[in-house]
């Protein structure tokens, strides 16, 4: 099913949730709701569960605007961050749950509620534990039953909130993987929020970023890693480096140094941030060069497959108000080649900068 | 307060018990358990068991004749009547005071929880002359009432008011920490899986309180039986027909009648030790639970 958000807003007391948010998600796609905490990201999703009521706007769901349809009829399964199982219930009663309560007419019998919650446990694999309480899973267990309650009413939609927030990062890895294969097999329109950008990459199909209450780009992984599209998604997705300087060209001039940039958004003469990703940088040791801002290494940090290299701006930078750290990853036969040393003066060049205008950044 | 934070105490005790750095010395130890028992013994063992010693000093005889009395059935009637009456209303009214109070936000909410323990702060004597002053025939509602010809200072109907306002406390202050710490988590999956309002009550909301509330209800109970103060007040000592026990007690015990006067006596006492075991059972219930569930 698809579900459509218009122009919602959200207000809590001052403080502004959501700011005028528009989006679509079409039909049997994993979009990843991606944000700092206070973006947000969960008021949305609760909005189109129907947990909360937006202040003004429509939630549409399969073309039809269901803003003011209660949460019971709106058929969607709801994940919650810390599973929210039912605990004085069986793994099995959990399940069985949503279809407990359905209204006489609807409601499957004894044996059909027996056949489904055990197919709903084989899928997430725990037919095991159905005599269990949750209290004696961990967990991931916890999170896997939440996901088969969810599922056992046959939603239209999944909203996931924060689901492997509350794990462990190993637990988290295999459920994620495990989610993607899960959505695979199901196709379910699903939704889910995360602060947690690696996870949102890697899972979903497309991905949303939001700051302060505001859509700030949406796209596939690929485009919002490699296109970032506004300063925010820049520094959110990934570790970034920035250059404070003024466009002469084809040219950044940063400090006396001249880095070259992407020619975008660079009107001749703008003050501009540049952003460059640890990879993108190179290192070069003759300080004789003008085309490398300089710094000063400070770690170099050889292990795995590639080494990163921490270094300081020159003195006097946190006093302009310029960035006072910089990160670079090199191939170990680069770094070997180098021979760098801490505390060693160096010239760090882009190969590409991409700049936005000082304001917006 | 609550039920299920109790044995938790235990536990960390004997952590200390156990640890020879925390451990305190031998007579420090035997000092303040001995201090603490020598009260508990000369305060309330002693008393409790004088009561029922005095009960049956003439004998088993006296004793059955005090309580099979008409007027000592009357007082026992109507005791159970205004328990009967009370504890049913402050459950419902616990219950939605308790689930407004912990799973809703709206203006006020701080002034219900201060309103909520005002029969706890106030005198019961206060609250019997709150309701004199109400409903009593030169009260508010004095005039209208005599011309209604409905009675309810000095009969039944005012024993059950000022009971029902003295243990307002005892449920919704069970609730409320326990279901402030549960949140709306469960609910609202409930709601979400389609569950409508009692359902969701009746099968998430009741199951994860019902030993908080149950043990509510024993306090709630014990208190609405034994409540002398306000009651006092609002009953007129009428014999045979506005007495609780506690009165009754009060009426005999001025006559110089000790013997029915303890023999009465000792059946309050006797529901006061009843309580106090369904208490801690429930306590152990209650404990039991929770460990189930952390």
């Amino acid at each position: 099913m698809s579900i459509q958000v218009q122009e919602i807003n959200k207000q809590f007391g001052s403080f502004t949730a959501l700011n005028n948010v528009s989006l679509d998600f079409p039909t049997g796609e994993l979009v990843a709701l991606l944000g700092p905490s206070g973006c947000g990201k969960t008021t949305l999703l609760r909005v189109i569960a129907g947990l909360e009521t937006a202040d003004s706007g429509r939630v549409i769901l399969e073309g039809e605007d269901a803003s003011d349809t209660h949460v019971r009829e709106r058929q969607v399964g709801f994940v919650f961050q810390h599973y929210a199982l039912f605990r004085h219930m069986s793994v099995f009663e959990n399940v069985a749950f949503g279809l407990r309560v359905k209204p006489r007419k609807e409601r499957p019998n004894e044996a059909e509620i027996n056949k489904r919650v055990h197919r709903l446990l084989e899928l997430v694999q725990l037919d095991w534990l159905a005599d269990r309480y949750p209290a004696q899973l961990s967990g991931g267990q916890r999170q896997r039953i939440a996901l088969a309650r969810a599922l056992a009413v046959e939603p239209r939609v999944l909203l996931l909130d924060e689901p492997f927030g509350a794990l462990d990062a190993k637990v988290r890895k295999e459920l994620r993987r495990w989610l993607r294969r899960l959505h695979d097999e199901l196709h379910v329109t699903s939704i889910f929020v995360t602060h947690d950008q690696e996870e949102a990459l890697e899972v979903a199909d497309r991905v949303v970023l939001m700051n302060k209450g505001r859509v700030e780009q949406v796209g596939t992984p690929q485009e919002v890693y490699e296109h970032p599209a506004t300063p925010f998604v820049y520094g959110f997705l990934g570790a970034v480096n920035l250059f404070h300087g003024r466009v002469e060209g084809e040219h950044v001039k940063v400090g006396e140094a001249t880095l070259p940039h992407d020619g975008r958004d660079a009107d001749h003469g703008v003050e501009v941030v540049g952003f460059a990703r640890p990879h993108e940088l190179d290192i070069v040791t003759d300080l004789a060069e003008t085309r490398g801002v300089e710094a000063v290494v400070s770690r170099v940090l050889a292990f795995g497959a590639s080494a990163r290299i921490e270094l300081d701006a020159l003195e006097g930078a946190a006093e302009r108000g310029e960035p006072v750290h910089y990160e670079v990853v090199l191939t170990r036969e680069r770094v070997a080649e180098l021979a760098l040393s801490e505390g060693q003066h160096v010239r760090l060049v882009p190969s590409s900068l991409r700049v936005f205008p000082r304001e917006a950044a | 307060m609550s039920a299920a934070g109790i044995l938790h105490g235990r536990v960390d005790a004997r952590r200390f018990e156990n640890n020879a750095a925390t451990r305190e010395s031998p007579w420090v130890r035997r000092a303040i358990l001995g201090v603490a028992l020598a009260f508990f013994v000369l305060f309330l063992v002693l008393p409790l068991v004088a009561v029922f010693a005095e009960a049956l000093r003439k004998g088993w005889g006296t004793y059955v004749h005090a309580l099979t009395d008409a007027d000592a059935l009357a007082a026992i009637r109507l005791t159970l009547l205004v328990a009967a009456v009370s504890v049913p209303l402050n459950l419902v009214f616990g219950v939605a005071a308790a689930w407004s109070i912990a799973k809703f936000e709206f203006r006020g909410k701080h002034f219900l929880t201060t309103l909520i323990d005002l029969p706890f702060s106030v005198s019961p004597v206060i609250a019997g002359l709150i309701f004199v002053l109400l409903f009593g025939a030169h009260g508010w509602f004095g005039a209208w009432l005599i011309a209604h010809d409905i009675k309810i200072i000095f009969a039944v109907p005012g024993i059950v008011l000022a009971t029902v306002f003295i243990t307002v406390p005892f449920i919704a202050r069970e609730l409320i920490p326990l279901m402030e710490a549960q949140g709306r988590e469960e609910e609202e999956a409930a709601t979400v899986l389609g569950a409508n309002g009692f359902q969701t009550f009746w099968r998430v909301t009741l199951p994860n309180i019902k030993w908080g509330l149950l043990y509510g209800v024993i306090l709630c109970n014990a208190r609405a039986m034994g409540e002398f103060g306000a009651v006092s007040v609002v009953s007129g000592h009428i014999r045979g027909m506005t007495n609780t026990m506690p009165l009754h007690v009060e009426i005999l015990y001025n006559e110089y009648n000790f013997a029915a006067a303890f023999a009465v006596a000792s059946l309050l006492a006797l529901l006061a030790l009843v309580t106090l075991c369904l208490k801690s059972f429930i306590e152990w219930k209650a404990s039991q639970a929770a460990k189930d569930t952390e």
